[in-house]
């Protein structure tokens, strides 16, 4: 039940936040350098798509993306 | 992967602008190559975006593998093989304030597979657009055959169910988490691969038989990410992912990549992961007798092993005088180097010595993919 409750509390939390305006710690004036192109997370979605499919065919592990769920010649 | 594109396109906002812009109209050609452990495969992908009056967004893919394999599976129980699959992929996006609505469907076929995966998710920026909270659902239908078999044939589905959450920490900090839950029913193996066994009467010592496999399996992944903006423009990133399934297969993923650009026009991107697992429950490399057990698996994903891949690319940015349509374009090449190191499936080229004190395998892949990307 700890998980539960745990949810419950950051629920609450969270709800509460919506009662009061949170002011952004950031402001719009100071996100020069997070808007620059390479902190981007994926700056190329054709390649890391890709790769994402090598390494799923590969190894255990599974990722969930779209359908390289299928045939990947890894027999 | 759109729902963490439109992520990470977020932040590519221009400073002005409020939170909820769609990706850039963008078109990728990519070839990609891949040698490693026997098996080559190549071919295109194609990937073009475009919206339409800054609140609807469509996109499509095409995306082929041209596979030729000898792998250590293949030439130890079966003959060398050619095939190809090709995706073909289509999305569509709604912005709504600050919501994002997305959906997409792909197609995956080959002789002996068929995919269907529908995606439909939700994203929304929040307190004060440094927070995006995603949702995702995404079903999958696919439908296995056997060559040479016209009697076999079986299904499996997919539902994977995910959130993610991106945060701006600071003005050079970036975090996210994301947690996904995916849950496969159907036939779930390989309806080629065979596990091999202790038979006394064999020449070799060992005999095989078809692997089986439960008919479901749930796993669970946890990713975490955090991104830094360097002082001299610059940017590094660490990504873990922690992975758990009902196959009781656990694995850690932990990378981290260095992006350096020079000038206007070139980028440089180097990066090392690092992945290792446990093998499966019903995992074994040489079973003691045949039908040991109900479940019984010897495909070298589902063993212990690690991976190390190390990672380069470089991207050089320049405005086509040939194409005016184009605003901005780049070359892209990326080259990765992967060794697997496996530490209980063997190398059963190697005969002569007693069953299960064969070398254990490992081999190395190379990976390149070479791409040109338009922006109009």
């Amino acid at each position: 039940m700890k998980p539960v409750r745990l949810l419950g509390v950051a629920l609450l939390l969270l709800a509460a936040t919506g009662c009061s305006r949170l002011e952004p710690w950031v402001k719009p004036y100071e996100r020069e350098n997070i808007a620059d192109p390479i902190m981007a997370w994926d700056r190329d979605p054709v390649s890391s798509s890709y790769m994402r499919h090598v390494y799923e065919a590969r190894e255990g592990a599974r990722g969930g993306a779209g359908a390289s769920g299928g045939g990947c010649g890894c027999n | 992967m759109q729902l963490i594109r439109r992520i990470a396109l977020f932040f590519l906002l221009p400073l002005t602008a409020v939170a909820g812009v769609l990706p850039e109209d963008r078109a990728d050609l990519m070839y990609h190559y891949y040698d490693g452990g026997g098996v080559t495969i190549d071919g295109p992908s194609l990937l073009v975006r475009k919206k339409f009056a800054e609140k609807y967004a469509v996109s499509a893919s095409y995306y082929v593998d041209m596979i030729s394999s000898a792998s250590i599976d293949v030439i130890t129980t079966a003959s060398p093989y050619d095939e190809e699959r090709t995706q073909y992929g289509a999305g569509f996006e709604y912005l709504r304030g600050k919501v994002t609505y997305a959906a997409s469907f792909s197609n995956s076929s080959e002789n002996d597979y068929e995919a269907d995966t529908a995606s439909l998710s939700i994203s929304q920026d929040m307190f004060g657009d440094l927070t995006t909270v995603s949702l995702f659902f995404t079903r999958g239908w696919d439908d296995v055959t056997r060559r040479g078999d016209a009697t076999f044939a079986d299904e499996i589905d997919r539902r994977i169910y995910g959130v993610d959450v991106s945060q701006v920490a600071t003005k050079n900090l970036v975090l996210g988490l994301s947690f996904e839950a995916i849950t496969e029913e159907g036939f779930l193996n390989n309806p080629y691969r065979q596990v091999r066994y202790v038979d006394p009467d064999a020449a070799l010592g060992y005999s095989y038989e078809a692997e089986r496999y439960p008919r479901t399996r749930t796993g669970n992944a946890l990713s975490a990410r955090a991104r830094w903006y360097l002082p001299y423009r610059a940017a590094i990133q660490a990504d873990y992912r922690f992975y758990t399934d009902t196959w009781d297969l656990r694995s850690h993923t932990a990378e981290i990549a260095y992006t350096h650009p020079l000038d206007d026009e070139w980028t440089f991107d180097v990066h090392y992961r690092f992945n290792t697992q446990n093998e499966a429950e019903f995992y074994s490399d040489l079973f003691p007798r045949q039908d040991f057990q109900n479940f019984l698996a010897r495909d070298k994903e589902l063993a212990a092993m690690q991976s190390h891949t190390l990672g380069f690319g470089v991207a050089y940015e320049f405005k086509p005088s040939w194409a005016d349509f184009l605003g901005k374009a780049a070359i892209n090449l990326k080259y990765d180097r992967i060794r697997f190191d496996y530490d209980n499936f063997r190398d059963l080229r190697v005969t002569g010595v007693a069953p299960g004190t064969e070398p254990l395998y490992q081999f190395d892949a190379d990976v390149f993919r070479l791409f040109f990307s338009g922006w109009f």
